[in-house]
Order: structure tokens, then sequence, then C-alpha cells
């Protein structure tokens, strides 16, 4: 049976996901930082986590924007191939809905409509979106904003097969070290393997929007991810940078088969801002 | 340990700070990030251009550099930040640091000018270090991603200039004890190095 929805109903829900995405954190996120407070022993890194959490509860009391970097926006759209959309283009549903949170939800205007020219859109469109057709007559939407300061730590590697495993931990290991600071520790370390070029960037990413600390289906993955949060978190970089060891709250990985050539490897950083609201339509 | 310290930030008052220092600033503090630093080097390139090379040497030049800028740069603190919209009846919205190194192009200028104090988040270039050590000035840190919470310290906001910038316009803000951490202190100790030392593991 083939399922009508408007698109009307897009636009109101990406409006309303992007003033809750920056407001207020997920569940998983704010259980992550709790109890990165209570285990982190440097004096410093143990005060700066707890003003994040001090940070959260202002922001969701006072209407403030968790941070000023209220990021670009990302959304994922799952579509059951039983819907049907009625009225505008998706695209566009989807934009004005980013336009509407932003100016309506009092929250930065980051986008520029050429990346050499840099003119202000002045509304945060356009979003960057993502579509995939699933089973099923329900929209799934998954709004992420996200935040420069980290994006641009985010790096890709066009690993060598018989660099392997050791050379994707290495790769790994070694983004998060040239981040240091600058991704605004403790972050969640996206971690996207096989595929091609732009697909290993796209797991990556789809790897931040995991509910954090989800561990991959896959067992060996599973134990890439806690060997690799061990070691990053054994860096000393720390919250905020200035020592200790929460340097990441979490390392999801997501694979792909790849060509015979490659093993491409994206690591895309997210501070500890890292929102995600997800609804279904 | 815990200082208190007042603007306008002279030599005398980083001579009592030191890497790892956590400091409350109270007084003026102007905003400035990417774009507003683009548009201050433009404008000092148009008083290079004007002088000649035995010109550049003076004092007197260095002085029209500085009045070319939009607000007085002796011992001026620049926070680098864009704010989010301020609601109704407040002085402005979400206000935290923004990542320092895209600013290291100019940075070394502006301090040779007479800025003394930076504030922004993460690593910074050995030019920057140098011009730090030559002008005894500082670089603080706030923690980034609290931009609700730093936003409580700050008590009014006026833009300067370049209001078609948006969130990247020029402000001049009044803080009451804004809390920031000596990253990089006048003799160039960098918390940085030092704290993940005291932290880091070694894996290989």
């Amino acid at each position: 049976m083939i399922r009508t929805i408007k698109t009307e109903e897009i636009t109101k829900n990406i409006r309303q996901m992007c003033i809750e995405a920056n407001h207020y954190l997920s569940p998983d996120m704010e259980q992550a930082l709790k109890s990165a407070a209570d285990n982190e022993p440097s004096p410093l890194g143990k005060k700066i986590l707890c003003q994040l959490q001090e940070n959260l509860a202002i922001a969701g009391e006072e209407l403030i924007p968790i941070c000023q970097d209220t990021g670009m926006a990302v959304v994922f759209a799952e579509i059951g191939q039983d819907v049907h959309l009625e009225g505008q283009l998706l695209e566009d549903a989807v934009n004005e809905g980013v336009r509407q949170g932003y100016t309506d939800g009092y929250l930065r205007k980051s986008v520029v409509k050429d990346p050499i020219f840099r003119e202000n859109t002045k509304d945060n469109t356009p979003a960057v979106l993502h579509c995939s057709i699933v089973q099923g007559d329900k929209i799934k939407l998954t709004l992420a904003p996200k935040g420069f300061g980290s994006e641009n730590m985010s790096r890709i590697f066009m690993l060598k097969p018989a660099d392997g495993v050791e050379g994707v931990k290495q790769a790994i290991l070694n983004a998060v070290k040239e981040t240091g600071p600058n991704g605004c520790p403790p972050m969640v370390i996206g971690v996207g393997i096989g595929g091609t070029f732009e697909k290993c960037a796209l797991l990556a990413k789809q790897a931040l929007i995991r509910p954090v600390g989800e561990p991959s289906i896959i067992p060996y993955v599973k134990e890439l991810e806690q060997e690799m949060l061990q070691k990053i978190n054994q860096l000393g970089i720390g919250p905020g940078g200035l020592g200790g060891t929460t340097t990441a709250l979490a390392v999801h990985i997501n694979t792909y088969p790849t060509h015979i050539a490659g093993l491409p490897v994206a690591v895309n950083i997210c501070c500890h801002v890292n929102r995600h609201v997800v609804r279904v339509i | 340990m815990d200082k208190y310290i007042s603007t306008p930030v002279t030599e005398e008052v980083t001579s009592k700070l030191q890497a790892g220092d956590y400091v409350y600033i109270s007084g003026t503090v102007y905003v400035a990030r990417d774009a507003a630093h683009h548009r201050f080097m433009e404008a000092l390139k148009r008083v290079e251009e004007g002088a000649s090379e035995e010109e550049r040497m003076t004092q007197e030049y260095k002085k029209k550099a500085a009045d070319s800028l939009p607000f007085p740069i002796e011992n001026s603190t620049i926070y680098y930040m864009g704010p989010s919209p301020a609601r109704e009846g407040r002085p402005i919205g979400s206000a935290g640091p923004t990542t320092a190194s895209r600013m290291d192009k100019y940075a070394p200028c502006l301090l040779d000018l007479g800025q003394k104090a930076m504030i922004g988040k993460g690593k910074r270039t050995p030019e920057v270090v140098e011009a730090i050590i030559r002008n005894r000035a500082v670089y603080f840190a706030a923690v980034g991603g609290a931009g609700a919470l730093l936003s409580k310290c700050i008590k009014s906001s006026e833009l300067v200039c370049y209001e078609d910038l948006g969130a990247e316009a020029v402000l001049k803000l009044e803080v009451e004890n804004f809390p920031v951490i000596v990253v990089i202190d006048r003799e160039g100790n960098n918390l940085y190095e030092m704290a993940i030392k005291a932290y880091a593991k070694d894996i290989e």
C-alpha cells in the first residue's frame, strides 16, 4: 500500500529538530559525558567536564545553544519505498525546515553561498542531504548539525591493502593526534573503512550518528573500536586538550566492501557536542 | 592557580601569568574571527602601500597602522568567536571560542601593533608563539563547546563594525569573571604540550 506524506510534514519536523538538536544532547551523549566526568583523573580535565555538564543544563533551561557553532545541517532521509511524497521537492522541504529552524530558533547562520567568494546565505541553507530508499511506508529523518572546529580536523587516507589493520590503526591515531585540542575533546570518532573515496567518508559520517557506545555488530570491528578507544585515551590529550585520559568518548567504525587495489580509511572527528535527533514520520 | 585580571592587558598583567593558570577576566574584550581579521589586514595593507620603506620603520607609521584598525589595538584582548543571535533582552547568544589556528596568519602582525591577549581554543603556530614572546603577550583558551555557560559572563555586547559579516562582525564586549586558561605565556611555555606529556602513555 502506498502511503502519502505531505512534504510540509518534513519541513515542520526538520524545523523542530534543528532547534532541539542545538539545545539538548541525546541521553546517550549526556550519559557518556557524565561518566567521563566521574572517571577523569586530571583535576583540570574533571573541572572542564563538569563545566560541560553545567553548559548543557544552562542550554536546556535558558534556551541558549549548547555551542555557538550551531553547525551545517546534515540530514539523512531514509525513505520507505511505499511512500509517496506530495508537495515540494524533498530537498526544498528540508531546506525550508532548516531555514525556519535556524531563524526562529536563534541559531547561528554559518553557511556561505560559495566556498571561494564566501557570502553568507543568512539562513543556514542549504543542508547537506543524504537520501536512501529502504523498505516500508515511513520516512526516518536524522538531523546532525555539524560544527566545523572538529569537521576541519577530519581526514581521509587511501591506504594500500598491504597496510592492513595496523595501517588503519595508525591512520586513526595520527588523525586524532593531529587534532589534539582543536577538535574540542572529548570527541566522538567516526571511522569508515572500505568502499570508494566518497563512500568511505559517508561511512565515517554515519558512524557518528550511531548512539554513543553502541558497538558494531561485527565482532572484529567491535574489538577494533574498543582497542582504538583505549589507545586514543592513552594519548594524554584529555578534555579541552589540557591533559587527561578522556580524549574520546567513543570510537564508532563502519565498514563496506572495497576494491582489490585499495583500503580507504576516513576519520570524521566530532566534538563533545555530538548532536543528532531522529524522527520517524 | 586561580587569578583575577582586568583589561587592558598590559605587560605588567602578562608578567604575572603562567601557562596552566586558571584566569578570570573582567573588562573589555573585542570579538573578531576569520573574515574580520581578513579586513584588518586589508586596512593595514592600504596604509603599507602608502608608505615608503624608510617610513615603515618609524613609530609614526606604526601609529598610523594601529589607527587604521576599528578599535584601539594597544593592550587589547581579541576573543576569536562568532556568537549565535541574542534572544530578546539578552546581550548575546551562545558565545564560546572558535579554533585559533585559523587566525595564525594574522596574529603576529596584530601582536606587533600592540595587541596583548588572544582568547580562542586549539594549537598555534611557532610564528605566533614567537610573536607572543617578542611582544610579551599571552594566549588564553576558553572551553570549546561551552558557549551557553560562557555567555553568562558577558554583560554587554556592542557592534563595532562590519555588520554585513553577520556572525563574524566585530563586537565590543564587557565581561565579568570570564573563565580562561593560560595556554601560552609570555615566556613561550605551552600548556598543551606540557599537559599532554603528563597523561600520555607509551602505546608503541
